[in-house]
C-alpha cells in the first residue's frame, strides 16, 4: 500500500467522523464521530512516520498525544453528558439549544 | 513493505472504513458501539503493521475498554438502545454531508497534489525503545504536559459527574460543620 493510499484511508475515517459529529443529535454519538476523526489522525501520523521519517522519535509522540486526546475526550464527554442529563433529563443536543454560546 | 503487510493494510483499512460507516448507519446502539470498536481496533492493527507494535497494542486495549464503557452509557441514556423502533436521530444531514464531502475532497486534493519528500533516515531496530527515549529525553516536556492534562481531566470529570458539590455539603457560606452528608463516615460520626 502506498503512502498516498494510507492517507486516503485516514482522510476517509476523518470525513466519516466529521459527518457523524455534525449530523448526530445524541451527545454520545457526537463523541463517537470525534473518536473516528482522531482515529484518522492516528493513521495519518503513523503513515507519515513510516514513509517519511522513521528515524525520528517525535512521530510516535504525535500518536501518543492523539491517543491521550481520545481518552480525555471520552472522559470529559461522559462527565458532561452525565451533568446535562442529571440537570434536565436530556441527552440530545437539540433539546439543550439554550446552552448555545 | 512485503506482500503480507500490504495485504494486511488493505484488509484492515477496508474493515476500518466499513466499521466507521456502519457507526452512523446502524440502528441498534449496542451494534453501533461495537462497529466503532471494530473500526478503531483495525486502526490499532494498521499502526502495528506500520512498525509500531507497542502503540498499536495500546490503542487496541484502550479502545476495547473505552467502547465497553461507551456501550453502557449508550444503553443507559439512549431512548432506543436495542434499535427495536428504527428512527432517525440526525439533524441537518444534507449540510453535514456537504461539509464532510468538501473536507474529504480537499484532503484528497492535498494528498495527490503535494510533492511529498523522500524518506529520510533508516528505521530503528526497536521502535518501542525509540518512543521510550523520545518521551523521556527530547519530548519530556510533552510527556509532562500530557500528564497534567490527564490529572486535570480526572479532577474535572469527578467534579462534573458528582451529584453533590461543596455548597451542598457545607452550606451557602461554607460554614456548616459537620458537613451534611447522606451517610456518616469516620469514627463516631
Amino acid at each position: 500500500m502506498t503512502f498516498q493510499l494510507l492517507l486516503v484511508l485516514a482522510a476517509g475515517l476523518f470525513s466519516t467522523g466529521l459527518f457523524g459529529a455534525l449530523s448526530q443529535q445524541s451527545i454520545v454519538m457526537i463523541m463517537m464521530g470525534i473518536e473516528l476523526m482522531i482515529g484518522g489522525i492516528v493513521v495519518a501520523a503513523a503513515g507519515f512516520r513510516h514513509f517519511l521519517s522513521p528515524a525520528v522519535g517525535s512521530g510516535q509522540v504525535v500518536i501518543v498525544a492523539a491517543v491521550v486526546a481520545m481518552a480525555v475526550e471520552m472522559a470529559m464527554g461522559f462527565a458532561v453528558t452525565t451533568a446535562v442529563y442529571r440537570a434536565r433529563q436530556v441527552d440530545m443536543t437539540d433539546m439543550a439549544g439554550d446552552l448555545r454560546g | 513493505m512485503d506482500a503480507t503487510s500490504t495485504v494486511l493494510l488493505w484488509v484492515l483499512g477496508a474493515l476500518a472504513l466499513t466499521g466507521g460507516v456502519l457507526v452512523f448507519t446502524l440502528n441498534s446502539m449496542a451494534r453501533v458501539t461495537f462497529a466503532l470498536l471494530g473500526s478503531l481496533v483495525c486502526v490499532g492493527g494498521v499502526v502495528t503493521v506500520l512498525g509500531l507494535p507497542y502503540l498499536g497494542v495500546v490503542i487496541v486495549l484502550m479502545m476495547v475498554m473505552e467502547m465497553v464503557i461507551m456501550a453502557v452509557f449508550m444503553i443507559a441514556y439512549m431512548m432506543d438502545p436495542a434499535g427495536l423502533m428504527p428512527m432517525s436521530m440526525l439533524h441537518n444531514k444534507r449540510g453535514a454531508l456537504c461539509v464532510s464531502g468538501a473536507v474529504f475532497a480537499g484532503l484528497l486534493a492535498g494528498i495527490f497534489l503535494v510533492p511529498w519528500p523522500e524518506r529520510t533516515g533508516t528505521r530503528p531496530a526497536d521502535t518501542t525503545f525509540q518512543v521510550g527515549v523520545a518521551l523521556m529525553e527530547d519530548q519530556m516536556l510533552t510527556m509532562v504536559t500530557l500528564g497534567f492534562v490527564l490529572l486535570a481531566t480526572m479532577v474535572g470529570t469527578t467534579v462534573l459527574a458528582t451529584r453533590r458539590g461543596r455548597y451542598d455539603r457545607f452550606g451557602d457560606d461554607l460554614d456548616r460543620r459537620p458537613a451534611e452528608d447522606p451517610a456518616g463516615g469516620g469514627v463516631g460520626r
